[in-house]
């Protein structure tokens, strides 16, 4: 069976702090094979990437390429070893043209001048051989998605890459757009470059992948052939993740409604949603990254503009024209970017509390010591925040107690809707339990909660309802009694 | 670890007052002039413009932007001040009060351009410098303005007690200063802006509230100076304050605020201040060639910051390997 294979991994393993992103992977590539790697979010497929490109160096575990053992690989031999990412973030300088960017670094030189012309006519070479008309001295910023991604595919050509892998390649394409691409990746496996293909879309899987990879929890699944799976196997292939992790018992909610969208749709992606939310309720988000959860709650958060929709809160119509418009009308939103977007890592564990309600802990506008240290004290001990003061400046907390801060701060106040945007993303299983029994308890003492996850098992074991969204609108509903994994990923795909 | 003084840590948590401490020392044993009372009330009165702007460039840079206009808003405090003495027969406390609400339009027009018109901080304020500074000398058509009642020479040149009124000035407003950023929450809003903007502006700040608080306050204080400034030298003459934004910038900078925004104290900048103060009336009692003294300022802030750095280099990796 070992026929022509350019590329073997065996038993990769590499973690990181308070996660096992990759467990003993296996993973053979033939020549010319387009090679399609899946799974769930968070199932380790970007980190296995990272390593073959040399972002990342493996625990333990080796990498065979053409037979030949690499250790330590970096980025600079990968290259050298044929080696080629195309990510779905271009690493493509905007302002310089077409050919500077495929030479970029590479640079043809006439004494100690650039020699443009040569660029120019060996970058013209290139597309002529790919078959796509791209002229080599316009400039990169002025291009489309779809031809950005023909640049870069044409640079790993010029490399002469005999492994091309594409993160994502079809996300942001449109479907001619899309056939061209197959087109091009066809003709390149003709020529004996073989590609590690990488999509959530699985209907396209069928056209263009031979065989098919599946990770999961960071291990290696299966290894299945095109003609000897279908979708409904592929997604029982997926799912199946496992926690580790009790979820609190559910309790039956009120029938009272505290939050109502009505056909929301912003510029360009949300298109009508519509959702109720009431009181004690969790109500579950799911969907693939970039189907629109955040989205929605940026929305009803007053992040992002709204063209068309209402939102009422208790039957009352309001409009949040930003965050502190939101707070005011009750809405709270802990985002998902722990890092970027939640904690103030400069100030310490007192300071963050503080924030956002510092209202209530002011007097005229001057912050009340005592106040303050009451408040701050409650939530340390409510949330068993671990540190070694409050003082500590939240830079040097742990990602989960980093995490309990960012809750501490928005419920100092009293809002009845909060929105927890990937909660427990990056965080060890016991801060994740915490997170999950808070979370209950805020929804028995009477708000309603929106519940946005990628991890199927807290989202289903966490939600009354879920909602599943698919680019940019809500593809199904399932109540807590027929949920399954299956259902989640299928709505989530997209049936068309 | 056992509890007790640290002299290797307190250097590196307050390395600025002991640079600080060092530079009185140096200064105190090599001239035998700088002790004396006379002396030291002149340094501290030399030094109450730049610390009077300080307080509000401090602001500035913690929410990670910067105000390059404050020199040109000193002149222009001023001028405005004197034209409206002179020409309109104003009130003084009158005069000072309409100089300092032109101070407070520049603040609001820089936050404009950087949160309406999006223009970086660095931009929008050397513009707004190099305009400002025009307006200054269209205004007197390049001429000083004098003549003003003796009773305004009290704010620049006036003592109570023993004290030189523009050092009280500073004083009160580095104490506004102070319950403003550690005590009131605008204070709080402050860092938060500098540390993470997009985290502040998720949890209800008002970033564009912010940066006009912000950039208006540094104008005020800038604009005080201006005042103190015309008192003193009891003219206002059109270059007053060219230049001035820098020396502000350093002596904010050396006293531990971070460029990039959110981190520093105050109290830091009361020892930037004192040492740019010391440096400097220090050199002339010894004589030393003015060119010589440029040099030294320059060096002086390089050292201080690199040090600094270099510490937090090295606490970081013990950090790390801890």
């Amino acid at each position: 069976m070992a026929e022509n294979i350019i590329l073997e991994t065996r038993n990769i393993s590499k973690g990181f702090p308070g996660v096992q992103a990759l467990d003993n992977v296996g993973f053979n590539l033939r020549k010319g094979e387009v090679h399609a790697l899946i799974g769930e979010n968070g199932a380790g497929k970007s980190t296995f990437i990272k390593i073959l490109t040399g972002a990342y160096q493996p625990d333990s575990g080796e990498i065979i390429l053409n037979g030949e053992h690499l250790s330590h690989l970096n980025p600079h031999q990968a290259m050298g070893c044929g080696i080629s990412a195309i990510y779905q973030e271009f690493n493509l300088v905007p302002y310089l043209s077409v050919a500077e960017n495929i030479y970029f670094g590479r640079e043809f030189t006439k004494t100690c001048f650039l020699d443009m012309d040569k660029m120019n006519d060996s970058a013209s070479g290139i597309f002529d051989e790919m078959g796509v008309d791209i002229n080599p001295k316009t400039r990169v910023s002025e291009l489309s998605v779809a031809y950005k991604q023909l640049v870069e595919i044409g640079k790993a050509v010029s490399q002469n890459s005999r492994i091309l892998i594409l993160d994502e390649p079809t996300a942001a394409l449109t479907n001619n757009e899309t056939e061209n691409l197959f087109k091009l990746i066809k003709k390149l496996q003709s020529e004996g470059v073989s590609i590690i293909y990488i999509s959530h879309r699985l209907e396209e899987l069928q056209e263009i992948a031979d065989r098919i990879t599946v990770f999961r929890d960071g291990a290696y699944i299966d290894t299945v052939a095109i003609g000897d799976t279908d979708r409904a196997g592929l997604i029982s292939l997926m799912v199946g993740r496992k926690l580790g992790v009790d979820f609190p018992k559910p309790v039956k909610s009120s029938d009272e409604t505290i939050l109502e969208v009505k056909n929301l749709s912003t510029e360009g992606f949300l298109k009508n949603i519509n959702f109720k939310l009431n009181k004690g309720e969790i109500l579950g988000f799911g969907g693939l990254v970039g189907a629109g959860r955040t989205e929605v709650a940026r929305a009803i958060f007053g992040l992002d503009a709204i063209v068309k929709g209402e939102i009422f809160i208790h039957g009352k119509k309001v409009f949040n024209k930003n965050p502190a418009a939101a707070i005011a009308n009750g809405i709270g939103l802990i985002p998902e970017d722990r890092k970027d977007q939640g904690v103030l890592l400069n100030l310490s564990i007192r300071e963050n509390i503080g924030f956002t309600f510092i209202d209530r802990i002011t007097d005229w506008i001057i912050v009340n010591r005592k106040k303050e240290k009451k408040l701050v004290d409650e939530f340390q001990k409510k949330l068993s925040i671990k540190c070694s003061s409050t003082e500590q400046l939240v830079s040097n907390l742990s990602g989960g107690n980093q995490q309990k801060v960012v809750l501490a701060k928005w419920l100092a106040g009293d809002c009845e809707v909060l929105i927890f945007d990937e909660p427990t993303r990056g965080i060890d299983v016991g801060a994740k339990q915490e997170i999950y029994s808070l979370i209950r308890e805020l929804a028995e003492s009477g708000k309603g909660i929106i519940f946005i996850s990628s991890e199927m098992p807290e989202l289903i074991g966490m939600s009354e309802r879920i909602i599943v969204m698919h680019e940019g609108g809500i593809e199904g509903e399932l109540a807590a009694g027929e949920v399954s994994q299956e259902k989640i990923l299928d709505l989530a795909s997209g049936i068309n | 670890m056992p509890k007790g003084f640290n002299l290797l840590k307190s250097i590196r948590k307050h390395g600025i007052f002991y640079v600080c401490v060092v530079v009185f020392i140096f200064f105190a044993i090599a001239s035998d002039a700088f002790l004396s009372k006379n002396n030291l009330m002149n340094v501290a009165r030399q030094v109450s413009m730049l610390g009077i702007t300080a307080v509000g460039m401090t602001c500035v840079i913690l929410t990670s932007g910067i105000d390059l206009t404050v020199g040109s808003v000193l002149g222009l405090s001023g001028t405005v001040c004197a034209k409206l003495m002179v020409e309109a027969g104003m009130y003084p406390a009158l005069a000072v009060v309409v100089a300092l609400i032109v101070a407070c339009l520049c603040g609001a027009l820089s936050a404009f351009l950087i949160t309406s018109v999006r223009i970086p901080p660095l931009i929008a304020t050397l513009g707004l410098m190099g305009t400002l500074r025009g307006v200054i000398y269209i205004l007197c058509g390049g001429l000083p303005v004098y003549g003003f009642t003796k009773a305004f020479k009290v704010i620049g040149q006036g003592y109570i007690g023993i004290i030189p009124v523009p050092v009280i000035i500073m004083v009160v407003i580095f104490i506004i200063g102070h319950l403003f950023l550690n005590r009131s929450k605008y204070g709080r809003y402050i860092y938060g802006l500098g540390g993470n903007e997009e985290a502040a502006r998720l949890s209800g700040v008002s970033v564009r509230g912010m940066k006009y608080v912000t950039y208006m306050f540094s104008s005020f204080c800038a604009g005080i100076a201006g005042i103190v400034m015309l008192s003193r030298l009891y003219s206002a003459q059109p270059t007053t304050g060219a230049g001035f934004e820098m020396n502000v910038i350093t002596a904010v900078v050396l006293g531990g605020i971070s460029i990039a925004g959110g981190e520093g104290k105050l109290s830091g900048v009361v020892a930037g201040v004192i040492i740019i103060g010391i440096l400097t009336n220090g050199m002339i009692l010894l004589n030393i060639d003015s060119y010589w003294q440029m040099v030294v300022q320059g060096l002086v802030l390089l050292m201080a910051v690199g040090v600094d750095q270099l510490g937090k280099a090295m606490l970081h990796k013990s950090r790390k390997a801890a």
